[in-house]
């Protein structure tokens, strides 16, 4: 309320702990997403390493199923999605010239459901078994899993997912209602518009997962029937609902990298991109269409041809709007002065290789011919095309373009081009032979296959590729470490075109002083061409309002995490229930004192930031 | 915090500060995804009806004079929060009270009606959640619609306590604001939920 409480000394650790400041908020997810993203590689390495030769013996098949699982799993909805809110959540808002989010303390509270909901998914390895039902965890393997591995996912995925759902509400919210003055819609950089498009597919996909995990839960946990064949039960529910889901999230794994790709084409190659007005549509068109094509994954449940078709036909139709962006970038590379860096390097890389994965898409997308395909490593070679060759290439992509941003120090460039380099290497190596290994017959999920089926040079082959990704992985964090003594740059290091660059490298934690008067699409590139060389401000000078930080929603984290624990082994044990209802008293608890306790955040005064601004201006 | 308790209150004190309109933008959201859990579970329930395993079928169950009142309950409750937010954009806080409080009676009547017809079910019929998949989809949605009246009851009943004594002003208003909008919430899909369960059960 006070100036005095944003002026108290706090302990580093605390300020962490409490933090509600969005931009820290998006450091933290990169940060947990990104020890997953390690823990979920050196699973995909260990299975790799047990393919790199006939009938190896290096893990059992129980390990190898708990392996693939919780490589895809642990990818999917704690690496790759959690980086990607990380960038939305500390670029976005200074994008649309933003102080904050709409629900700060929301926000901090989807990071700590998401950081937990990982935890307890992860704690299966120690506590008797990981899941082993893959990673959509179908009803019909998932029902019969022996141990608790299947509980671990559902309650992980559970409190992780309630996370992820709210951090979507709030970047819709923060979008809708927060946009700086003069900000259109149409004005907005593309990132911001993915990161808005994405969102509404996490609104609109995550309470499929939570419904499907909550029936799979009742089924295993407290004896219904929903996939009980012999009450009346049916497992393809199971596969509808997941895919209604799932098939969204690839979408919400790829179109805000779409948006990276789209700044940093344009910011490299010194032009305006062409063709906004298309890819603001193309997004859109993008998203429904992600939503209209789910039963493409069951093409052979025997849904009937007529079905199948009609899928089939959705599915290929996605091409079109993926085709128009990119042709989009490389017509705004056409004739630009282009400079190539790490940054730029990952998004050259990705148009060949994720144009690839669309491609196979498509002959996937053929209903006739995924009977063909269905569960052979053609299948695990095209997801491995567009989710690498899109998402990662993407993420490194933004890793290197908003690290002068984040940290205020440019990547190491020799370093960052050795990544690239040994990684897009390794990709290509890992999964173009796996296109033909399908082909030959190499079914997906086996633990071995036989010598001498012409299988043994592929696999050698895409096991020693996975090893150099793992090296390019390393390398990375290399260059993070030898960053940290670097030099100092600028507010502006790329001769940027939009918002984000026009506030210091790291911004104030109210990122603007005055909120930035928006004239144009490429805000800060008009002030520049016109001579400004600087914002212009939109508002006078005044007190600046901000949230207080909490420690609630770690808290509230905490009681989940150990509510889930209790609705795991209560099955074994009744006393676990002590467990579950404490936990769930606590979480509850907490949420009674968040609406009993009003917190009206407090305000920074008019002097500070004028002090602020002169110091600048020296 | 003086601005928020103004002289004269506008006419929409739940829009008038930016915290009000990013409650109120948000909770519209909330309830997109809401919307989204509620036709998942429509469409088991849709997929399950007739998988009786053997058990009483919604035929057998339903009767439609209890529903009928529950609904009446339902949808008068959701006219009293109106005049509720009328008296709050009135700044008139006493009405606005007192009609938040008949809406909650009137939600708390529903439940009644609902634990009975559950419990009813459950000893007259041996008809339970592990009873078959028609059963397990029934009380899985139903249920889940209960849970939201609960929710919702004890929601509004907590903000009526903690304000009472500090009345109206912008920082409160969004908050009975945004209940009543959830209320309305729980009402539309109560709609469907007489409809596609109990005239399509007891006719369909």
């Amino acid at each position: 309320m006070s100036v005095a409480t944003a002026g108290k000394q706090k302990s580093v650790l605390w300020d962490w702990l409490t933090t509600v400041d969005h931009k820290k908020i998006g450091i933290l997810y990169l940060a947990g997403g990104g020890f997953f993203f390690l823990l979920a590689g050196l699973e995909a390495l260990i299975v790799r390493i047990q393919l790199i030769k006939p009938e190896n013996d290096f893990i059992s098949a129980g390990l190898f199923n708990e392996m693939i699982t919780m490589h895809g799993t642990t990818m999917l909805f704690l690496a790759a999605m959690p980086i990607l809110f990380g960038f939305m959540n500390y670029v976005m808002p200074l994008q649309i010239g933003a102080r904050d989010v709409s629900f700060p303390f929301l926000n901090t509270l989807g990071f700590w459901l998401f950081l937990f909901g990982g935890i307890l998914l992860n704690c299966s390895w120690f506590l008797g078994g990981a899941p082993d039902a893959g990673w959509t965890s179908y009803a019909s393997l998932a029902m019969y899993s022996p141990g608790h591995g299947v509980d671990f996912y559902i309650l992980g995925l559970q409190i992780s997912g309630a996370g992820t759902l709210m951090g979507g509400i709030n970047l819709i919210a923060t979008i809708v209602t927060m946009r700086g003055p003069g900000m259109t819609y149409m004005r907005m950089p593309l990132f911001t518009w993915a990161t808005l498009i994405t969102s509404i597919l996490v609104l609109f996909a995550f309470p499929a997962l939570t419904i499907n995990l909550f029936l799979l839960m009742f089924d295993r946990m407290f004896g219904s029937a929903f996939f009980d064949v012999a009450l009346g039960g049916n497992t393809v529910i199971y596969q509808h609902l997941f895919w209604i889901f799932g098939h969204p999230e690839v979408y919400i794994l790829i179109l805000p990298l779409f948006g990276v790709f789209s700044d940093v084409f344009s910011t490299f190659s010194k032009k305006r991109l062409f063709g906004y007005t298309a890819m603001v549509f193309a997004t859109m068109l993008i998203a429904f269409l992600g939503f209209m094509v789910w039963a493409h994954h069951m093409f052979t449940v025997g849904l009937g041809p007529v079905a199948n078709s009609i899928f089939a036909v959705g599915t290929m139709a996605i091409a079109v709007p993926t085709g128009i962006k990119i042709f989009n970038w490389l017509a705004t590379m056409w004739g630009g002065n282009i400079t190539i860096n790490s940054a730029m390097l990952w998004a050259l890389g990705f148009i060949p290789s994720f144009t690839i994965g669309g491609m196979t898409g498509v002959m996937l997308g053929s209903n006739v011919a995924d009977y063909q395909y269905h569960d052979t490593y053609f299948v695990v070679a095209h997801f491995h095309y567009v989710i690498v060759g899109g998402s990662v290439f993407g993420i490194f992509s933004a890793l290197h373009y908003w690290w002068p941003k984040m940290f205020g120090r440019i990547l190491n460039e020799t370093l960052g081009k050795i990544t690239f380099w040994i990684f897009f290497i390794g990709f290509h190596l890992t999964f173009f032979i796996q296109h033909f290994l399908g082909l030959m017959g190499m079914p997906r999920r086996y633990w071995v296959f036989l010598e001498d089926q012409g299988l043994d040079l592929g696999n050698m082959i895409s096991s020693i590729g996975a090893l150099l990704m793992g090296v390019g992985a390393i390398i990375f964090l290399i260059n993070v470490f030898v960053t940290i003594k670097s030099e100092k740059v600028g507010a502006d290091p790329w001769d940027g075109r939009s918002l984000e660059w026009a506030v210091s490298s790291p911004p104030p934690y109210y990122n603007f002083e005055q909120l930035p008067l928006t004239r144009g699409l490429d805000p800060l590139w008009i002030e520049k061409t016109e001579g400004n060389g600087k914002m212009l401000p939109a508002e006078p000078l005044g007190d600046v309002h901000m949230p207080n930080g909490s420690i609630l929603p770690f808290l509230m984290s905490i009681g989940f995490f150990v509510a889930g624990l209790g609705f795991i082994f209560q099955v074994d044990n009744a006393l676990w229930t002590i467990a579950l209802t404490g936990g769930m008293a606590f979480s509850i608890g907490c949420m009674l004192i968040r609406s009993l306790k009003d917190d009206h955040g407090y305000y920074i005064p008019k002097e500070e930031l004028e002090k602020e601004l002169e110091r600048k201006a020296d | 915090m003086a601005d928020l308790k103004p002289k004269v209150m506008p006419s929409n004190p739940h829009t008038a500060t930016l915290e009000g309109r990013n409650k109120l933008n948000g909770f519209w959201f909330f309830l997109g995804g809401e919307t989204v859990l509620f036709a998942c579970l429509f469409g088991v329930y849709l997929a399950l009806r007739n998988s009786t395993a053997g058990g009483p079928t919604s035929e057998d169950l339903f009767g439609l004079e209890l529903v009928f009142l529950m609904t009446l309950l339902l949808l008068t409750s959701s006219l009293t929060s109106v005049y509720a937010i009328y008296h709050m954009k009135n700044n008139d806080f006493k009405k606005m009270q007192l009609w938040m409080g008949i809406t909650a009676l009137l939600g708390i009547g529903f439940l009644i009606g609902e634990v009975y017809e559950f419990a009813h079910y459950i000893s007259d019929y041996g008809f339970t959640f592990r009873s078959s998949a028609f059963g397990s989809a029934f009380y899985a949605l139903v249920g889940f619609h209960g849970g939201h009246v609960t929710f919702g009851i004890c929601w509004i009943i907590t903000l009526m306590i903690r304000n009472a004594k500090r009345g109206l002003d912008l920082y409160t208003a969004p908050k009975f604001n945004t209940f009543a909008l959830y209320w309305h919430f729980i009402d539309v899909i109560w709609v469907f939920v007489f409809t596609v369960v109990y005239l399509m059960g007891k006719v369909g």
